[in-house]
C-alpha cells in the first residue's frame, strides 16, 4: 500500500542538493507522508551530531538514552502519555509525574523517575530538563544541553489556552526538533469557544436525542468537558466506560470536570438531551446504536477538511485539536529562530518548504508510527 | 452568503434524504428573493456563471500562495476549491459578507479576465465556510449529493405544492425563479408552463413473488436490462429524463435529436448489438454516460444507443394516461411508426398460450439484455409509482455459485457498525483466489450478526475501512448474469450479486472455479 516516487528536484525537507532520490510512502489510512533520505545521506549528516534521529525514536548518544522510542529501550525519556510516544517495556523511564501516572494507569506496574516541569538532571554529560508543551496533562518538551549546544524536542505541542494542562513555554535553543501534525497552511484551528458554542447549539436543537462526541480518551475528552464547563454547561456529562479512569486521573490532578456519569447501560430516556463523550472507535460501533437518535460529532483538527469528516460519518465536525496549527507551528519557529529545525512527523515536507522560504535551515526526519488519527 | 454556506455544509454532513430536504425547504422559506432563487438554481444545476472556470480559481491561488505549498495542500485536501478556501486568510478586508445575489451580479457583470480579481475581493469578505460556498457557487459543481429532482421536492415541501406541479412549470422558468416563489407563497397564479417539455412520474412494478397471473387479464413483455427513460417533446423542445426525474438529455443527445414525435413516451435505453448477444459491458457504458452533462462523438459512435418503447403517456397534447393499457399500446404502435427505426422500436409482446408456457419461454431466455418478464394488466391506466395489482416484474431465476469471502467492509446507514459488504472470490486453475464480485444483501439480520463476528474474529489484515479475512468461509452467491470483464483481474463480472446462503458446512477448497463461472456466460 505504498508508492515510491522519484523526485529530481531540490529536497523540500532538508534543502540538500538536487537529484536526490526520495522515497515517499503514502499510507492509505493517515495519508501521512514520510520523506526518507537515502541511507548513505542519513549516515553522512547524522553521524556528525550527538543526537541521532532513527525511525524508531531520537537517540541521545552521549547519555545512551532514547526519546519516545517505539521499541523497548534501556533508558527512555518520554514527552507525554499518548500511546505513540509512551510505550511499555522500557528499562528506566524519565517523565513528568503526570505522564508517569498516565503510563502507570495504562500499562499497570510501570514506574519511573519523575521530573517536574522546570527541573532536570545530568546523565552522561548531557543536561536534561522538562518544560511544559501544552499538549495534554503532563506533556513536556525536553531540553538537552551538551557541548555548548541546546536542543529542544517539542514532542507534541500547542500554543492555545487549555484548562486541563500547563501552557507551552518557549525554550531558547540551537536545534528545535518539532512535530508537524498539522503542518499545512490549510490547517487553522478556529477559537475553541466557537466550536463549543456549535456543540451546545446542536444540543439545544436536538433535546429529544443526544449528541455523541468522539474524542480521544486521553486529553481531548477532558479538554472538551472542561471547556463545556467553562462555557457554563453544568449538567452531568455522560462518558463511555473506557474514559472513566482517565477522567478520574485528571480530577485527581486538580482538573475539575464536574459531574460525569457512565453512559453504558443507561436507558435511552435517560440520555435524551445529553452530551455523551466517547472514544472515536466506539462512534460507529454497536455501542452508539443504543443511544437515542444520536448526532455524531467529532472533536479533531482533521475535521477542518470536509472529506475527512464525511469519511468518518461525522454530522457535526468540531475543529478542536491539541496540536499546534500551521500558524502556531510557524510562529513558534519565528519566535525561537533556531539555527536548525528538525521535523519529526506529520506534514514534514510542507513545514520544510516553509522553512526554506523563510531561510531557516531544516530537515525532515523519518520517525515512524507517530500520529494516531484520533488523537489529533 | 453565510446562510447559504451553512446550508451547503449542512447538506454535506447530512446523510438522510429527508433531513436534506428539510434543510433546503427551511432555507427556501426564510431566505429573501432573489438569493433563494439563485441557491435553488445552484442546487438544481441550472446556474451557470460563464466568467468563472476552475482554472480561474487555480490562477487566483497561484498568485497568492507559494505554488509548492499550494500543491502539497491540494494533494492532501483533494479538492481545489476547498484548499483555496482553507488557505485564504480570514476576512482580511473587514467588510461585510456579500449576499448570494451580490456575488452572482458581480461575477456575471465582469469579464473572464477580470473574474479572478473580483473573486479574490469577495474571498476577502468571507470566512472559511463562506469562501468554500462562494467557490462552489461560482464554478457550478456543488457536489453535495443533491439531484435536481430533490431540490424541486424540497421546494414543493417548503411551500406545500406537489413536486409534479413544480416539475411542470420548472422548464418554463429561469433562475432566480421569482415567479416560482411568488406562486409557492400564494401571491400569484401558477406560472404558465407554456411550450415546455417536462417530466411525468414513471409507473413502476411490484415483484411477482410467488404464484401466477391469468394471461387473459395480463399481457407479458420482456423486461429489458438497460436504463429506463422518459422522452418528452413539445415539437419545439425534447428532453430526456431518468427514472428519478433528472434530466439526462445531455448524456444522450442523439436520442433527443432523432425523436421527431410530439408527446411523452416511456421506454428502455439500450445499446445496439446487445439484443443479438453483443458485448454486455455496454450496460456500464450507458451508466457512465448517464452521469455526464455532455458526451463526445466518439462515445456516441462506440456504443450506438436506441430506445425500446414500452408505453405512451401523451400523444401530442392528448393525455392517454387514464386509458387502458390495450388502448395505449395501439396508440404507441401508431406513434412509433413515424419515428426513426434506427433509434426507436416497440418492445414486443410475448405470445404465450398460458402461464406455464410463459414460464418455459422465460426460463429459456438467457440473453444478456433480458432481465425477466413484465406482466401488465390489460386494463391498467398509467399511474405514478407502484400500484398493487397492476404491473408485476418477474425476473428470471438467478444463477448461483459458491464463492469464498476475501474482504469485508463496514456498511452504511443502519448497518454502519457491521461488516456487511463482502468481496468474494473463486479459484483459478492454478489454485489462487481472485475476487469475482461484491455483495451486501441477501442475508437475514441474524446472519449479518454472525458474518460480522466472523469478520472480526478472522481478520488477517486491515486497509483503512476494509478488512481482509481468512479465506475459509464459503458464500453461495446468486446473480442475474455473468459476463466477460476487462476491468476485473479475474476477467469476469456478475450482475446484481447477492448472498443467497452461508455455506458454513463447505470447505473453501471446494468452492467454484472461475472456469465454472465462464461456463455460465450468456
Amino acid at each position: 500500500m505504498h508508492e515510491i516516487r522519484d523526485e529530481v528536484a531540490a529536497c523540500a525537507g532538508c534543502g540538500c542538493e538536487l537529484s536526490l532520490i526520495h522515497a515517499v510512502y503514502i499510507t492509505p489510512v493517515t495519508a501521512h507522508i514520510l520523506i526518507q533520505k537515502r541511507t548513505a545521506d542519513i549516515s553522512r549528516t547524522a553521524a556528525q551530531h550527538w543526537i541521532e534521529p532513527h525511525a524508531h525514536g531520537i537517540y541521545v548518544k552521549p547519555a545512551d538514552m532514547w526519546i519516545d522510542p517505539s521499541r523497548p529501550a534501556a533508558r527512555a525519556l518520554v514527552t507525554h502519555g499518548h500511546a505513540d510516544h509512551a510505550r511499555s517495556g522500557h528499562g528506566a523511564v524519565w517523565a513528568t509525574p503526570e505522564t508517569l501516572a498516565i503510563m502507570a494507569l495504562r500499562y499497570g506496574t510501570e514506574m519511573g523517575t519523575p521530573v517536574p516541569y522546570g527541573e532536570g538532571f545530568e546523565h552522561g554529560g548531557v543536561k536534561i530538563s522538562f518544560h511544559p508543551a501544552g499538549h495534554v496533562l503532563g506533556s513536556a518538551q525536553i531540553l538537552l544541553e551538551h557541548a555548548g549546544e541546546r536542543v529542544v524536542v517539542t514532542g507534541d505541542y500547542k500554543r492555545r489556552f487549555d484548562p486541563t494542562c500547563t501552557p507551552f513555554e518557549p525554550v531558547a535553543c540551537d536545534v528545535l526538533i518539532t512535530e508537524a501534525t498539522f503542518g499545512l497552511p490549510v490547517f487553522t484551528h478556529p477559537p475553541i469557544e466557537d466550536e463549543i458554542a456549535k456543540l451546545l447549539a446542536a444540543r439545544e436543537a436536538n433535546v429529544d436525542g443526544c449528541i455523541v462526541v468522539g474524542a480521544y480518551a486521553l486529553g481531548k475528552a477532558q479538554r472538551v468537558i472542561a471547556e463545556l464547563r467553562r462555557a457554563g454547561y453544568d449538567a452531568p456529562i455522560y462518558i463511555h466506560g473506557a474514559m472513566q479512569k482517565m477522567c478520574d486521573l485528571y480530577a485527581a490532578h486538580n482538573v475539575p470536570l464536574g459531574e460525569l456519569i457512565m453512559a453504558t447501560g443507561l436507558a435511552k430516556a435517560e440520555l435524551r438531551g445529553a452530551i455523551v463523550i466517547a472514544p472515536p472507535s466506539a462512534m460507529n460501533d454497536r455501542w452508539a446504536q443504543r443511544l437515542p437518535e444520536p448526532i455524531t460529532a467529532m472533536a479533531s483538527g482533521w475535521m477542518r477538511v470536509r472529506q475527512r469528516a464525511r469519511q468518518r460519518n461525522v454530522e457535526l465536525p468540531l475543529v478542536i485539536s491539541d496540536h499546534a496549527d500551521w500558524t502556531e507551528l510557524t510562529d513558534t519557529l519565528l519566535e525561537l529562530r533556531p539555527s536548525e529545525t528538525w521535523i519529526t512527523h506529520g506534514r514534514t515536507d510542507a513545514l520544510g518548504r516553509w522553512c526554506e522560504l523563510h531561510q531557516l535551515k531544516a530537515r525532515a526526519l523519518d520517525l515512524v508510527g507517530r500520529e494516531d488519527e484520533d488523537e489529533a | 452568503m453565510q446562510a447559504f454556506a451553512a446550508l451547503i455544509d449542512g447538506l454535506i454532513y447530512t446523510r438522510s434524504r429527508d433531513l436534506k430536504i428539510r434543510l433546503i425547504a427551511d432555507y427556501l422559506r426564510i431566505t429573501p428573493d432573489p438569493d433563494r432563487g439563485w441557491a435553488l438554481a445552484a442546487l438544481a444545476g441550472t446556474l451557470n456563471i460563464a466568467t468563472v472556470k476552475s482554472a480561474a480559481i487555480r490562477a487566483m491561488a497561484e498568485e497568492r500562495f507559494d505554488p509548492m505549498l499550494f500543491r502539497m495542500s491540494r494533494d492532501y485536501v483533494g479538492d481545489t476549491a476547498e484548499t483555496v478556501a482553507l488557505m485564504w486568510p480570514d476576512n482580511s478586508s473587514g467588510d461585510a459578507a456579500p449576499t448570494v445575489s451580490e456575488v452572482i451580479d458581480l461575477l456575471n457583470s465582469t469579464s473572464r479576465a477580470r473574474a479572478p480579481a473580483v473573486l479574490a475581493e469577495l474571498m476577502d469578505r468571507l470566512d472559511a465556510n463562506g469562501r468554500y460556498a462562494l467557490l462552489k457557487l461560482a464554478t457550478g459543481g456543488m457536489r453535495v449529493g443533491i439531484s435536481a429532482r430533490l431540490a424541486k421536492t424540497a421546494f414543493g415541501q417548503a411551500f406545500g405544492v406537489s413536486v409534479d406541479d413544480v416539475e411542470e412549470v420548472w422548464h418554463a422558468l429561469r433562475p432566480p425563479y421569482a415567479e416560482l416563489f411568488a406562486w409557492g407563497e400564494g401571491r400569484t397564479e401558477r406560472p404558465d408552463p407554456a411550450d415546455s417539455a417536462f417530466f411525468r412520474p414513471f409507473m413502476l412494478a411490484h415483484p411477482l413473488e410467488d404464484g401466477s397471473v391469468n394471461l387473459d387479464e395480463f399481457v407479458a413483455e420482456w423486461k429489458w436490462d438497460g436504463i429506463r427513460i422518459q422522452i418528452a417533446s413539445t415539437g419545439g423542445e425534447t428532453r430526456l429524463f431518468s427514472r428519478g426525474g433528472d434530466e439526462v438529455t445531455g448524456a444522450f443527445p442523439e436520442i433527443a435529436a432523432a425523436f421527431n414525435g410530439v408527446g411523452v413516451v416511456d421506454g428502455e435505453l439500450l445499446v445496439r448489438g446487445d439484443v443479438q448477444g453483443g458485448e454486455a459491458a455496454s450496460f456500464n457504458a450507458l451508466q457512465q454516460r448517464l452521469g455526464r452533462k455532455n458526451v463526445t462523438a466518439a462515445m456516441q459512435a462506440e456504443y450506438p444507443v436506441f430506445v425500446r418503447l414500452y408505453d405512451i403517456l401523451f400523444d401530442g397534447a392528448e393525455d392517454l394516461r387514464g386509458q387502458p393499457w390495450t388502448a395505449r399500446r395501439d396508440r404507441l404502435e401508431l406513434f412509433t411508426a413515424n419515428l426513426d427505426p434506427v433509434r426507436f422500436d416497440v418492445s414486443a409482446v410475448i405470445e404465450a398460450r398460458d402461464f406455464e408456457h410463459l414460464a418455459e419461454i422465460r426460463a429459456a431466455a438467457r440473453e444478456a439484455a433480458i432481465e425477466g418478464v413484465m406482466l401488465k394488466r390489460r386494463d391498467s391506466p398509467y399511474l405514478a409509482g407502484r400500484k398493487v395489482g397492476l404491473w408485476y416484474k418477474w425476473k428470471r431465476e438467478p444463477l448461483v455459485a459458491d464463492c469464498v469471502m476475501m474482504y469485508a467492509q463496514r456498511g452504511s446507514g443502519k448497518r454502519s457498525s457491521y461488516y456487511s459488504d463482502y468481496t468474494f472470490g473463486c479459484w483459478t486453475d492454478d489454485g489462487n483466489l481472485l475476487p469475482v464480485g461484491k455483495a451486501y444483501s441477501g442475508f437475514s439480520d441474524d446472519e449479518l450478526k454472525w458474518l460480522d463476528r466472523f469478520v472480526r474474529n478472522n481478520t488477517v489484515a486491515r486497509f483503512g475501512p476494509v478488512r481482509e479475512v481468512e479465506k475459509s468461509l464459503v458464500l453461495e452467491v446468486a446473480f442475474d448474469a455473468v459476463h466477460e470483464s476487462k476491468r476485473h483481474k479475474s476477467g469476469v463480472a456478475m450482475r446484481f450479486p447477492r448472498i443467497s446462503r452461508l455455506r458454513r458446512d463447505k470447505p473453501a477448497e471446494e468452492a467454484d472455479t472461475i472456469s465454472a463461472l465462464r461456463a455460465m456466460f450468456d
